[in-house]
């Protein structure tokens, strides 16, 4: 037994096995199921096992699917660009301008706060704030710059963007304020005193140095935003469609099989997205 | 989706009153009857509509037996009446539901000598007709799902077999709700959702099978399509339909679409939409905050919708005694004067009318201006003395219906082209 237990083979793989097991019963095995499900068939109220491409054959071959895959894409580019232009200044200034630490903490405790609150409830009370006869608007009138109340305000692919920026902005200041207080500021010392200005010290030393929090921070946005659906529900007041809602639709309609296929080339989109961005900065590595 | 079922009748449960049952006709003592009633649970599943807490009291107070429900959205609902019939004793659905489920098997037919008010239940329901001169409307009229040729049966007969799928309930008539302060001018056509003076200012409801009959509404009102059967499409006639609508949705008519009771109470009492597909209770909910709105009688008629209970094929001995108990009690007028004050009707409305009183029948049967305040059953003011109901009478409401809701054979066709429509 004490043989046994000396093969450090074994002890690597039973170390192992827990997590393993936790990984394989509740991740590898949903998907496995889903990706099953996916080539079943279904009738108006019942799935039956099956082996047959129509959902996908159906999925593939249907405009709309490009097209909402096209408007999926179009979300998460437009919020992962505003998403990170802001998280990363909210996280510069929090990491390089504010100097006692106590400030730095309150100041990012600060940004948390909305968090306490459900992402649903935030979205929402955009609805009242940027309706026809809201906040915004009667606000914008009695200031006299629009005589008219502005319509593209709410249920637009401007309020959709907007939750969205408003809720996963979060998501990239904390990777990307976590890689700059990394940063030896002897580094950037050095900089200056070769005569870098502070733009080049962004460029060549900051920006670099920040790749790895960029990338998860880009990682969680994409992901969170590609498989949302009850923001765009709310927010275009069901008028866009992204790949979500093809699949909560069919869930509601009891076509699993068709979700579920809907839900593998989702999976597979995203995966390659991810494969992508990985290319760019090897996270292990920099981590 | 929810499949929220209530804990407490086991199949144990069922067996001893089965047991029971046997024991009851063995020994025919109105003793043992009352006492083994007590013990009787019986299931009840269904869409909200009807689900009522108020109904489960009353007959714990009336019959002596205990009816647990549970509410499910109508998709939950379809699903477990086709594929769970274990899971309920009694299903509370609609008539073109019961066209999906009945030919399951999983109902029983029902004997109508076994109904004591059978007789006056409204010709709706039996002939189809609503008075003997009607017209039968477009889509599933009840009438043509409600009976079968025989116990066991599981086709759909045109004649009053004696034996019914469903017993009617609860019914009503849908129009457009429109906010009369904002539109200014009377509305008197489907045509209106999509007229461009309300552009950015009109919703329809997402929910496929429905949304698609208020498009079907407005697309032959405007003269632009004449369908054969608008609760059965063809292909051609969907593709027609879509078409037209998203056109206008392209054009920015609509402000958005709604899915759920509240956000269509929300649209309309913020303003963002003057006009807009709408359900009868949703009306009440928006004038309750204070703001006019009115539920538009429209000169090319309703589009309508009913329920019925049906009874699990599983349901024998006591249990089954129970449930014509319960359904009897059902038409025997209370549940039905309860509807009615919340704007439905009720199967068999003549023995409601004891229920309500005689303002409230004025009011909201036969159209006449109210009296007196009129009152919600939970006691909330819904109109004052002097007013009369949206779209008047009975008669004139329900003997304006230009279609049930329904189920198309091309359903799973519709629902693609409504989900192109929405991502469009």
């Amino acid at each position: 037994m004490a043989a046994l237990f000396r093969n450090r083979h074994l002890t690597g793989w039973l170390l192992a096995s827990p997590l393993a097991a936790v990984l394989a019963f509740f991740l590898v095995l949903p998907i496995l199921m889903i990706v099953v499900v996916s080539f079943w068939g279904a009738t108006e109220f019942s799935i039956y096992p099956a082996f047959e491409f129509d959902n996908y054959h159906f999925l593939l071959t249907s405009p709309v699917t490009l097209q909402v895959f096209l408007n999926t894409f179009k979300y998460a580019l437009v919020t992962w660009a505003l998403t990170l232009g802001i998280g990363f200044a909210v996280a510069y200034f929090l990491a390089f301008h504010v100097r006692s630490q106590t400030w730095q903490i309150a100041l990012f405790l600060l940004c948390t706060i909305p968090f306490w609150t459900s992402n649903i409830i935030r979205m929402i009370s955009w609805i009242p704030f940027l309706g026809r006869n809201g906040l915004a608007n009667s606000t914008l009138i009695s200031w006299g710059v629009i005589d008219e109340p502005l319509e593209w305000l709410l249920f637009s692919d401007f309020s959709v963007i907007l939750a969205f920026v408003h809720l996963y902005t979060l998501f990239m200041v904390v990777p990307i304020f976590n890689t700059m207080m990394r940063i030896d500021r002897s580094l950037i010392e050095a900089a200056n005193d070769a005569g870098a200005s502070g733009f080049q010290i962004l460029t060549n030393v900051i920006i670099p140095l920040c790749k790895p929090g960029i990338m998860i921070g880009s990682i969680f946005v994409v992901t969170l935003v590609m498989g949302d659906f009850i923001t765009v529900r709310f927010m275009s007041g069901s008028q866009s469609a992204n790949v979500g809602r093809l699949i909560s639709n069919d869930i509601a309609l009891l076509q699993y099989p068709s979700a579920a296929a809907t839900a593998v080339i989702l999976l597979v989109t995203v995966l390659m997205v991810i494969g992508t961005l990985l290319r760019f900065v090897d996270i292990r590595k920099e981590l | 989706m929810t499949q929220a079922t209530k804990p407490g009748l086991s199949r144990r449960t069922l067996l001893t009153g089965a047991a029971a049952g046997v024991a009851a006709s063995a020994f025919p003592a109105p003793m043992i009857w009352a006492q083994n009633i007590k013990d009787i649970t019986l299931r009840q599943f269904g869409t909200g509509v009807s689900n009522l807490n108020e109904v489960a009291q009353k007959v714990k107070e009336d019959l002596g037996f205990t009816l647990e429900m549970t509410a499910l959205d109508s998709d939950a609902v379809t699903q477990r009446a086709a594929t769970q019939p274990k899971s309920f004793d009694i299903a509370d659905i609609e008539y073109w539901i019961c066209k999906k489920v009945w030919p399951t098997g999983n109902l029983q037919a029902m004997d109508t000598s076994k109904i004591k008010n059978y007789d006056k239940i409204v010709g709706i329901f039996r002939s189809g007709k609503l008075t003997p001169e009607s017209t039968i409307a477009q889509g599933t009229a009840p009438h043509s799902v409600g009976f079968t040729s025989g116990p066991g049966g599981k086709d759909f007969v045109a004649e009053e077999s004696g034996w019914m799928t469903l017993i009617p309930t609860i019914y009503n008539a849908d129009t457009l709700g429109i906010r009369p302060d904002l539109i200014g001018r009377p509305i008197e056509s489907w045509t209106e959702l999509l007229n461009p003076e309300f552009k950015g200012k009109a919703s329809i409801l997402d929910i496929s099978s429905i949304g698609i009959m208020d498009a079907a509404m407005v697309c032959e009102a405007m003269g632009e399509i004449a369908y054969g059967d608008k609760g059965n499409m063809t292909r051609e006639e969907i593709d027609k339909t879509m078409a037209i609508f998203t056109e206008a949705k392209k054009a920015g008519q609509f402000r958005a679409f709604w899915k759920t009771f509240d956000e269509s109470v929300n649209l309309m009492a913020s303003g963002e939409v003057v006009i807009q597909s709408m359900w009868s209770p949703a009306i009440t909910a928006v004038k309750s905050r204070g703001i006019p709105c009115v539920y538009q009688p429209l000169k090319e008629g309703y589009r309508s919708w009913g329920g019925g209970i049906g009874l699990s094929a599983n349901l024998s001995g006591l249990a089954l005694d129970a449930a014509y108990e319960y359904i009897n009690w059902y038409l025997s007028g209370w549940v039905g004067g309860f509807l009615m004050r919340q704007g439905y009707y009720s199967a068999v409305p003549e023995t409601s009318k004891d229920f309500m009183s005689e303002n409230e029948w004025g009011y909201w049967f036969e159209g006449k201006p109210a009296t007196d305040t009129i009152t919600n059953p939970q006691g909330q003011p819904m109109a004052q003395a002097g007013d009369v109901r949206d779209g008047g009478s009975f008669y004139d409401r329900m003997g304006a219906v230009a279609c049930w809701n329904a189920v198309m054979d091309e359903n799973q066709y519709m629902v693609r082209k409504w989900n192109e429509f929405i991502a469009a």
